[in-house]
Order: C-alpha cells, then structure tokens, then sequence
C-alpha cells in the first residue's frame, strides 16, 4: 500500500506507520481509555469483557493476557499507548524495557547507566 | 514588537514529574539532573520573560490514533494537565496567550503551514515536565504558555528540516506580534532513547552530543538528517529532536550558548538541557 521509498529496517525497531496503526487500532484505542481511572478500574474487574467491548482480535487478547510487549507490539500496539497499560500494573520502562531485550530489570538500569561513560 | 529572547531544551521524562513531587533533588540518582537548571532559573529571574512557546508531543493524552495533526497549536486561555494513567501527579492549569496564539496561527498559514488550532488542549508530561523544570509552580515566576504539538506518535513524521522552517516561522510571527512581551522558546523532549522493540535501552552519546554542539552554530547541518537517520542514530523517541530543531528555528540566525547539561541515564534517557540567547 505504501507508496514511500522502502528504506532498510532497524534492527530491534517497529516504525509505527499507517499500516501499524490501522493493525494496532482497537488495542491502541483500549489503551488510551485507560488515561481514566474509570475505565483502569473496568478493566481490573473482568479484563475479557473489557478487551471484547473494544472488538481486540485474538492476537492482541493473547497479547494482553500474557503481559507480553513485545507481542503487543507485534498485534499493532503503541508503546505510548501500551505504557498505560503498564501503568495498570505499576510497571516502568525499565520493567518494560527489560522484558523486551531479555534482561532483569537490575541489568538492564546497568546497561543504561554503562552507556553514559 | 514582541521579541524572542532565547531558547531553552529540556528533556521531559515522565519519571522527572514524580521524582519533582518527591523533591529529590538532592537524590544521588537525580543530583546529576536537577544541578543542570539552577543557571537557568538565574537566567529566568533576570529576562522575565512573559511567554513561554512551548514545542512538545503528546504521548496519548490531548490526541489519538482517530485524529493525528502534524502540527498543531494551542490557541486556549488556560490549557489544563490531566490523567495520563500511570500515576504522575497531575499539575495545575497553565496560563494560555490566546491574543499571540491566533497571531502566530495567523501568520505560519500564511507561510504555508496549514496548522490544527485548538481551543481545548489537555497538556501531558511533554509539556508539564519542561515547564515545571524551568519555573517551578509559577507563583513566584508567572509565565504564560502556548503550547504547540508536534506529531512524533504515528509515522510518517514532519523532517527535520520541515521542523527547522517550521519553527522559523513560529519566530517570524512572534517577531511581528505588535505587543512588548519577550518570549522564549522550548524545545522538549529527547535526547536520545528507545522504549520500544528488542532495541529498547539504546542510547547514543556520540550522536547526542554532536547535535547539542551543531544546533548552536550549524542547525542547518543537522537539518540535512531524515527521521530514519534520527531514529536509527539516537533512537525511536530520539525522533523527538525535531522539536529541538523547531525551537532553534524560532530563534532566528544567531545565538549563543549560554549553558547546558547532558547526563545518562534518567529513566531510559539521556536527558539534555541547553540555554541559548539570540543574538542580533
């Protein structure tokens, strides 16, 4: 569909583009509704009937389920919108940024304190 | 006239929103952070400017995924912070200059950028963060604001180079304002990072420092960069630097650097600050 110039990939990065967003939309739309303590709170009480009201396909359920980012990027999602989500479980970017590359959450601050010197 | 007396960068962590709650700013952590702004809030107290024009990105709390403007500008008396659903405390409404606002709207559609204006605007920690850094609650240092949002969420995003001729014509419409104030700049955001992705924790000090030293003399250099090249040098939201290039746009040809601060890591980020005065 894409009519820009192909460029070469980055390793370890998803530019999140059209044809992500459209992927990613109803999980990036659950997502943003969680700026509300409201809806955080709707979410917390039955997570199925929440992700349903939002028409997330089977992909992004799992996704959700299994509190996994880089899966949940993989289904479309945006890490802006998917740092609320985090949030829902008190999770950082370090906590996140360590579940992503395979870290503990000590070595991964280690890693970002080393690029520094 | 209206007269654009500097610019200022700060990055805007959303952590630095909690850990300014706290007071930590003695923390052994965030010492290294916080020493960066004393010289500019010296600098703050002497200028007194009266308006602050704000460049930032909203991380998913003024705008989502339905509605995506490139550019869009602040165009409301007060414009509040609100519930970004991770726990930063919220902060109180900021002062807005709508008189400038619609001057300023006026004048870059007039240069060919066909902004979104906006008569309500929830403001998050992309601009809330900055403006605490700088003048702490506002009390005691009043300062109205104009907030103005670039798109750093949903590809494709605005050039460099576009942000750079962007924020020029921000500063030619300030600069035409028939009004006293003296105005500064922000640039937010930045420098380096990546949250997202198996690459995520990627800082890059070399490329960092390179840009902080460029935007001073050599804008135009680092206006020859794509958002590739920025993504891949200094990270996926180490594409938040074209907010940077428009602050510097604004600033006309000349200035001169009057302070700056680089420390790795706060959170995930290589967090920069710089204060640049124009020059005539």
């Amino acid at each position: 569909m894409s009519t820009h110039t192909i460029q070469e990939e980055i390793p370890g990065t998803v530019m999140f583009d059209g044809r992500m967003a459209m992927k990613g939309y109803a999980l990036n739309k659950m997502c943003f509704s969680f700026n509300s303590a409201v809806n955080r709170e709707a979410f917390r009480k039955d997570e199925e009937a929440y992700m349903e009201s939002y028409g997330l396909n089977e992909q992004q359920k799992a996704a959700i389920r299994a509190r996994n980012v880089l899966q949940l990027i993989d289904a479309g999602g945006n890490i802006y919108y998917l740092a609320k989500f985090a949030g829902i479980f008190g999770l950082s970017v370090q906590d996140v940024g360590a579940q992503q590359t395979g870290m503990t959450v000590e070595e991964f601050k280690e890693f970002l304190r080393k690029q520094g010197e | 006239m209206a007269e654009i007396i500097g610019g200022l960068t700060s990055s805007h962590i959303p952590a630095v929103g909690n850990a300014y709650a706290k007071k930590m700013f003695d923390d052994p952590y965030w010492k290294p952070f916080f020493d960066g702004y004393p010289p500019v809030h010296g600098w703050l107290k002497e200028k007194k400017p009266d308006v602050a024009v704000v460049f930032y990105n909203d991380h998913g709390l003024n705008f989502f995924l339905d509605k995506m403007p490139t550019f869009s500008i602040g165009a409301a008396p007060s414009y509040e912070n609100q519930d970004e659903g991770w726990g930063i405390p919220t902060i109180g409404s900021f002062e807005g200059h709508p008189e400038l606002s619609w001057h300023i709207i006026e004048g870059v559609v007039g240069d060919g950028f066909d902004v979104c204006s906006c008569q309500e605007m929830a403001v998050d920690h992309g601009f809330t963060v900055p403006v605490q850094l700088f003048w702490g609650d506002r009390t005691e240092n009043p300062i109205k604001t104009i907030p103005i949002c670039i798109n750093t969420v949903q590809h494709p995003l605005a050039s460099p180079k576009r942000c750079f001729e962007f924020g020029k014509a921000i500063g030619r419409a300030i600069s035409s304002f028939p009004g006293n104030e003296k105005v500064v700049i922000l640039g937010t955001g930045g420098l380096s990072h990546q949250l997202d992705g198996t690459r995520a924790g990627f800082i890059n000090k070399e490329f960092d420092l390179m840009c902080m030293d460029k935007i001073v003399d050599e804008p135009e250099e680092l206006a020859k960069l794509s958002i590739h090249d920025l993504v891949r040098e200094a990270g996926a939201q180490g594409a938040e630097f074209i907010l940077w290039m428009a602050m510097r746009g604004a600033l006309g040809d000349k200035v001169a650097e009057v302070h700056r601060n680089y420390h790795i890591p706060i959170s995930n980020t290589a967090a920069g600050l710089m204060l640049l005065e124009t020059r005539a």
